[in-house]
């Protein structure tokens, strides 16, 4: 664990240590039962927060812009995060690229509150991810399967959202990747204590790890969806599944009506399991964020990592 | 409502007491104490209005109701808030103001030993993005400091602390406040 060099507005107690797992994990707890939105300018970030978001993820384009633009895509300018920063009382969290250990100094010098080692930007590493127990700010990372997500936590992740398919406005795949977690997660509390070797063999996941999951039947860090998701109904359906809070990208700020499905998610992700309330929600929100086919797409982010 | 509801409840659970989660004004009629969690202070307050639970929450906390407050629960329970939003209420069930995200971002949150005033031992607390008290009104007694700020405050049956006491095994705070609620 790397300690910090200085500590500009924390304690001056003696025993006071920053960037400690607890602490890492610690503010993805806080931001459970919550709903953390994609925005690009300040401007979003206000409607977000006012919205009642728990976190802003700043960045340059919405996953949506950036599949249909193509090209490379990378961390965002750090004069726009700061702008985001500057108008949030929220947490702002921002993305760098797979394996790009500079991009997440660089945010990390920023001070941003969470990064999200991110396949939606285009890897810089096809082979590694960062090292994330070498930074002070914590770190969130996709998976596809159970697998992926403990390798994630075996290199520092304080977070996991299962992936889905970013800027496609369709849940299928979140719903696919966070089926494939919970359901391995439940058949590992299930197995013989001799079996989850053969599990950490298939996972391609560490054996301590497996058998923390075997113990305690959760991951060992907080389980969060992304990708995908657009309507209030997709937000609580990913809750109902077993997520403990949502990502919502392109699906607010594509929409017709912005502030108000901002609003409505945030109340739909709270009240998850109350199909009275959830229709009270989804009622008169404008068009929602028009949705792509998976098989039409000519780049799949959930495929990037490793 | 929002943030870290289960760890307090696990911990309720272990000193034999029974959670209830909050969610609805029927829900909140039916508790003999609440715990407001960590989460953020923001999105509460806005959850608390669209809920239908910001009247009543005000109803039972002028009659006394037992409440625990951690971070952003302190923060909705205070009476003023510092850096906080224009829109963003303060319950006003203990008398203090709260400046928020006072100890700084994510990259200066910390844990630490405390001093706290009735336990024997120190109590290692855990600090995420939080708030500290900046003054404190007659009544309301300090338990414990961080660099001269309190960060543990109680006035009667409302106990409000800056750090995660749900984030740890130690029990102790959980304890003293099942105790205050009687």
């Amino acid at each position: 664990m790397a300690e910090p060099t200085t500590t500009p507005s924390g304690p001056e107690t003696s025993s006071a240590r920053t960037g400690t797992p607890l602490v890492k994990r610690g503010l993805a707890e806080m931001l459970k039962g919550g709903v953390i939105m994609d925005v690009v300018d300040p401007a979003q970030a206000r409607i977000a927060e006012d919205a009642g978001a728990v976190a802003v993820m700043a960045l340059e384009r919405v996953p949506s812009d950036i599949r249909r633009d193509g090209g490379v895509a990378r961390m965002s300018d750090p004069e726009m995060i700061e702008g985001i920063k500057e108008v949030c009382t929220i947490p702002v969290m921002a993305k760098a690229r797979i394996g790009h250990f500079v991009e997440a100094q660089i945010l990390e010098a920023l001070g941003v509150d969470y990064v999200d080692e991110s396949e939606v930007l285009t890897p810089a590493d096809e082979a590694h991810h960062i090292d994330k127990w070498a930074f002070t700010v914590p770190f969130v990372c996709g998976a596809t399967n159970l697998g992926e997500a403990l390798r994630r936590i075996s290199e520092g992740a304080c977070m996991i959202r299962s992936k889905g398919e970013a800027g496609t406005g369709n849940v299928v795949e979140a719903v696919r990747h966070l089926r494939s977690i919970t359901g391995d997660i439940r058949k590992i509390t299930q197995a013989d204590p001799a079996e989850l070797f053969d599990w950490a063999k298939k996972l391609q996941a560490p054996l301590p790890l497996v058998q923390e999951v075997h113990e305690t039947g959760e991951l060992p860090v907080p389980l969060f969806c992304a990708g995908g998701l657009a309507i209030p109904a997709d937000a609580a359906l990913a809750m109902q599944l077993g997520a403990q809070a949502v990502f919502v990208g392109s699906g607010i700020f594509k929409s017709d009506d912005p502030p108000a499905r901002a609003k409505a998610i945030v109340e739909a992700t709270t009240h998850y399991d109350d199909p009275q309330m959830l229709a009270k929600v989804s009622r008169g929100l404008g068009g929602a964020m028009p949705g792509l086919e998976i098989g039409g797409l000519e780049t799949t982010f959930a495929d990037r990592g490793w | 409502m929002q943030g870290a509801v289960r760890p307090h409840a696990r911990a309720i659970e272990a000193l034999d007491a029974e959670p209830v989660t909050v969610r609805t004004p029927d829900q909140l009629a039916g508790v003999d104490s609440l715990i407001v969690p960590g989460g953020e202070s923001t999105t509460i307050s806005k959850l608390l209005d669209s809920s239908g639970l910001a009247g009543p929450l005000a109803a039972r906390l002028a009659d006394g109701l037992p409440v625990l407050g951690t971070c952003a629960g302190m923060i909705v329970l205070a009476s003023e808030v510092l850096d906080g939003r224009a829109d963003q209420r303060a319950y006003g069930a203990i008398d203090l103001t709260v400046r928020r995200n006072a100890f700084g971002r994510q990259v200066d949150s910390f844990e630490a030993d405390l001093d706290v005033t009735g336990l024997d031992d120190p109590y290692h607390a855990v600090f995420i993005r939080a708030p500290f008290v900046e003054a404190v009104g007659d009544g309301v007694e300090v338990l414990a400091s961080v660099d001269g700020h309190p960060v543990l405050c109680r006035q009667g049956p409302v106990l409000v602390s800056a750090f995660h006491p749900e984030l740890t095994d130690d029990l102790r705070l959980h304890e003293l406040f099942l105790a205050l609620a009687g």
